[in-house]
């Protein structure tokens, strides 16, 4: 595929791991904030071909993981209701909430579709005047624009029959919580370049200039994470603490005006609640008043507290960073992907379930 | 978040947020959202996430991740 | 029989009836001429012109194989094949596993009251098509009916015996460390086939399911006089689930090298679409053989002759440590688990 296996080569990814060992002359700690380049190191086994000394850490790119219980319980809830056809990202299907999951919603009847765009949940919606279509809006800065157009698009075409349930989070805020945190280890950033294809370069300078971090805009393929780990440890190694953007290829320095104007046009910020963080404020986005009516929670009238996380599941810690999935009592025995206690074991992104899946032969043969 | 994959742009209909554009991965074709990218046009490759079109790909960027592995490693070899 | 040839046509007065009726399924006159003029005239065999309970046969060999199967996919049609087709290659492919020839079939339909009675024309008919191809009968069957909403259009489950003529031990027991991981041809065609065809994730492509009858292939292996120690068709969970099972059920370590393992290019970009590894995704047409070091050439050379596995490909090996599991070395270099999924793959955007 033309623009990706070329960034899969392997000879190349030799060549970057030699120049990273040539670099690092001290240990240093490094969070890639996306799952997605997550999920991209642990498959291609990228965090092997580094250094000793470079501790990688996971964060809290994942909104599979990061979408709160709550917000979980009420898409189940909605999923059961008759009438309703709820659809939904693949990714969070199998994330358990108090009640069951969005599978199990399926197995009490209700009807539960897995759509590969939100367009396509406004598609049934046209198909099925009768029925009441809501569409599961995860996602970060990424899938704002996707999210923002489907609404848009139903405004135009008059539906009164489709709604959104919007879990949108935004990165920025959720990396400013895991540097200002009492403990916190990580030195350096790979920024996730897909958010950043979006919204620009801006919001990562302040995040740079105010908590002297270098910060690298990185892609997901094993080169472009490999250049990114090169460039932020180099910039350890000489104490810089600036923004690059290797991943020119799609980042631009403004991201995208339009679609920034399409997500302005339609949501606006509002506090949001993080699985295992809590609630930040200026997190994520909601509708705004020209698109109220499409918001599942006013429409449907739900509300209520927040539910309780498993006690046993430290996805607070591990998203922050400051553990490891290996080091949590739960982890491989109470917690599997069979039976997970939160968030970052169910998606196939969490660093749980990355860790699981991708283990190490040597590391499992000891176990 | 934010599985995004290169594909091309095959041809261009509609507009506003009803403009798309038929996108072809590696020989699988996909109706996918240009609203964002009112500028696209046939033959630009384009960044997909959930069937929504981010980003064109700037292909004189394409060969960055070489060169500066070419530079650094040549870097490294120069006498200081 | 008064028709002998092949017709397109829907045997059944779609005036009459053009959907599947609760009476259908009744044991009385609507069921009779639903069994005589669907499924009687798809199959055609002497076994069911006698009209009886079962098929009464002589044994075709000293030892037999027999495997049970169920077909539930969605949708019904999808580009290369139809729940029908996949119903009998999936048969018959058990069979070919356990080194046996296929010779009979049984299949049981559970329809869905309101099925176009066209559509189970179609199926019957690819059905009959299907088993001509394999060289196997149908030779006793069973209908029932279901009231609408409690199917999904058509569910087959079948039966299948065939003839065990070779002297081998096929088993995962049977896996050695040093022997060759051989793989039939190219995967992930199946699975990306069908879910193209669903709604809300379709896209267009060429990708057709690679749905077809393997025992061509193995019984190449076995005329050559290969020592096959263990067979296995690749079907849901794909190559990674298939391989992490015979690890477990041997005992052994089973490496396998992703950059040996062909990928058709579209499949993986429909893999790379909708974030799935092609590693874990359905194939119907396509299996692993392991066979000792000594004979991997001539066992590639072997099925490289036969059409369903022209594409076979050695793609790693058998070790005995770490013990139990299927370990992939990646395309830049490191090792990881091939781990059995808990559920199905899912589509992702994270």
């Amino acid at each position: 595929m033309k623009y990706l296996d070329e960034y899969r080569d392997a000879e190349t990814a030799r060549r970057y791991a030699r120049l990273i060992a040539k670099r690092v002359t001290r240990p240093w700690t490094v969070m890639e904030v996306c799952g997605g380049q997550t999920h991209s190191i642990l498959r291609h086994g990228i965090d092997r071909l580094l250094p000793a000394g470079v501790t990688l850490v996971h964060g809290p790119g994942c909104p599979v993981c990061v979408t709160p219980v709550a917000l979980i319980d009420r898409a189940v809830e909605l999923a059961r209701r008759p009438g309703v056809i709820f659809c939904s990202f693949g990714d969070m299907l199998r994330v358990p909430g108090t009640k069951g999951d969005l599978f199990s919603a399926r197995a009490a009847g209700g009807d539960v579709r897995v759509v590969y765009a939100p367009l396509d949940a406004v598609t049934l919606a046209q198909r099925h005047p009768d029925r009441e279509v809501v569409f599961f809006a995860v996602g970060f800065e990424t899938t704002a624009p996707a999210n923002a157009v489907a609404v848009a698009r139903a405004a135009e075409l008059g539906l009164r029959n489709f709604s959104l349930l919007v879990a949108q989070v935004l990165v920025p805020p959720a990396v400013e919580a895991i540097l200002a945190s009492p403990g916190n280890r990580v030195q350096g950033l790979l920024a996730p370049g897909h958010v950043i294809a979006v919204t620009g370069i801006e919001p990562y300078e302040t995040l740079s200039a105010r908590w002297k971090v270098p910060i690298v805009v990185t892609g997901f393929e094993p080169l472009d994470i490999l250049q990114g780990a090169a460039m932020v440890l180099r910039q350890l190694e000489e104490g810089r603490a600036q923004v690059e953007n290797p991943y020119a290829r799609a980042v631009r320095t403004g991201g995208n005006p339009d679609a920034l104007a399409l997500i302005a046009r339609v949501f606006e910020v509002v506090p949001r609640a993080w699985r295992g963080i809590g609630e930040i404020p200026r997190s994520g986005l909601g509708l705004g008043p020209a698109f109220r009516a499409f918001d599942a929670e006013t429409k449907f009238g739900l509300a209520g507290a927040g539910a309780a996380e498993d006690a046993a599941c430290m996805a607070g810690s591990v998203l922050r960073g400051l553990t490891k999935p290996t080091d949590c009592p739960a982890f491989g025995s109470r917690c599997t992907p069979d039976h997970p206690l939160g968030a970052p074991m169910v998606s196939a992104e969490g660093s749980c379930a990355g860790y699981w899946r991708y283990r190490r032969p040597a590391a499992e043969a000891a176990a | 978040m934010c599985l995004a994959i290169p594909g091309k742009v095959l041809s261009v209909e509609g507009e506003g947020y009803a403009r798309f554009g038929q996108v072809d991965f590696a020989g699988v074709r996909k109706r996918v959202s240009l609203s964002c990218l009112p500028k696209a046009t046939v033959g630009q490759y384009v960044m997909v996430h959930a069937g929504m079109a981010i980003t064109v790909v700037d292909e004189a960027e394409a060969l960055s991740v070489f060169e500066y592995l070419r530079e650094a490693e040549a870097e490294g070899e120069s006498p200081a | 029989m008064a028709d002998q040839s092949f017709s397109l046509a829907c045997p059944i007065p779609i005036a009459e009836y053009p959907e599947v009726q609760m009476a259908h399924g009744g044991g009385g006159r609507l069921m009779r001429a639903l069994i005589e003029k669907m499924f009687m005239a798809a199959f055609r065999n002497p076994f069911l012109e006698a009209r009886h309970d079962g098929a009464v046969f002589p044994s075709p060999g000293k030892t037999l194989a027999t495997t049970t199967d169920a077909f539930v996919v969605r949708p019904l049609f999808f580009p290369g094949g139809n729940i029908g087709t996949l119903a009998v290659h999936g048969t018959v492919n058990d069979l070919a596993m356990c080194g046996a020839r296929p010779v009979y079939l049984t299949a049981a339909f559970v329809l869905e009251e309101g099925l176009p009675m066209e559509t189970l024309w179609r199926v019957a008919a690819a059905m009959g098509e299907a088993a001509r191809e394999a060289g196997v009968a149908i030779v006793s069957g069973d209908t029932k009916v279901v009231e609408r909403g409690k199917g999904d259009g058509v569910y087959i489950a079948t039966a299948g015996v065939g003839v065990v003529e070779h002297r081998l031990d096929i088993a995962p027991r049977a896996v050695r460390p040093g022997d060759a991981v051989i793989l039939s041809g190219d995967i992930g065609r199946h699975g990306m086939a069908v879910l193209g065809a669903r709604e809300s994730l379709g896209f267009e492509s060429s990708i057709e399911s690679d749905c077809a009858p393997l025992w061509p292939a193995v019984d190449s292996l076995l005329r050559a006089g290969l020592e096959v120690h263990c067979l296995r068709d690749l079907t849901r969970g794909g190559l990674a689930t298939a391989a992490a099972e015979i690890a477990a059920d041997a005992g052994v370590a089973i490496r396998v090298a992703e950059r040996t393992i062909p990928v058709r290019e579209d499949v993986g970009g429909a893999c790379e679409l909708l974030g799935l590894d092609p590693l874990y995704v359905a194939n119907e047409g396509r299996f692993v053989a392991f066979v000792p070091r000594s004979q991997a050439a001539r066992a590639l050379e072997v099925l490289r002759g036969v059409p369903v596995s022209a594409g076979a490909v050695e793609i790693g090996a058998v070790a005995p440590a770490p013990q139990g599991m299927a370990v992939l070395e990646s395309a830049i270099g490191s090792e990881r688990v091939l781990d059995l999924l808990s559920g199905e793959q899912l589509p992702r955007i994270c």
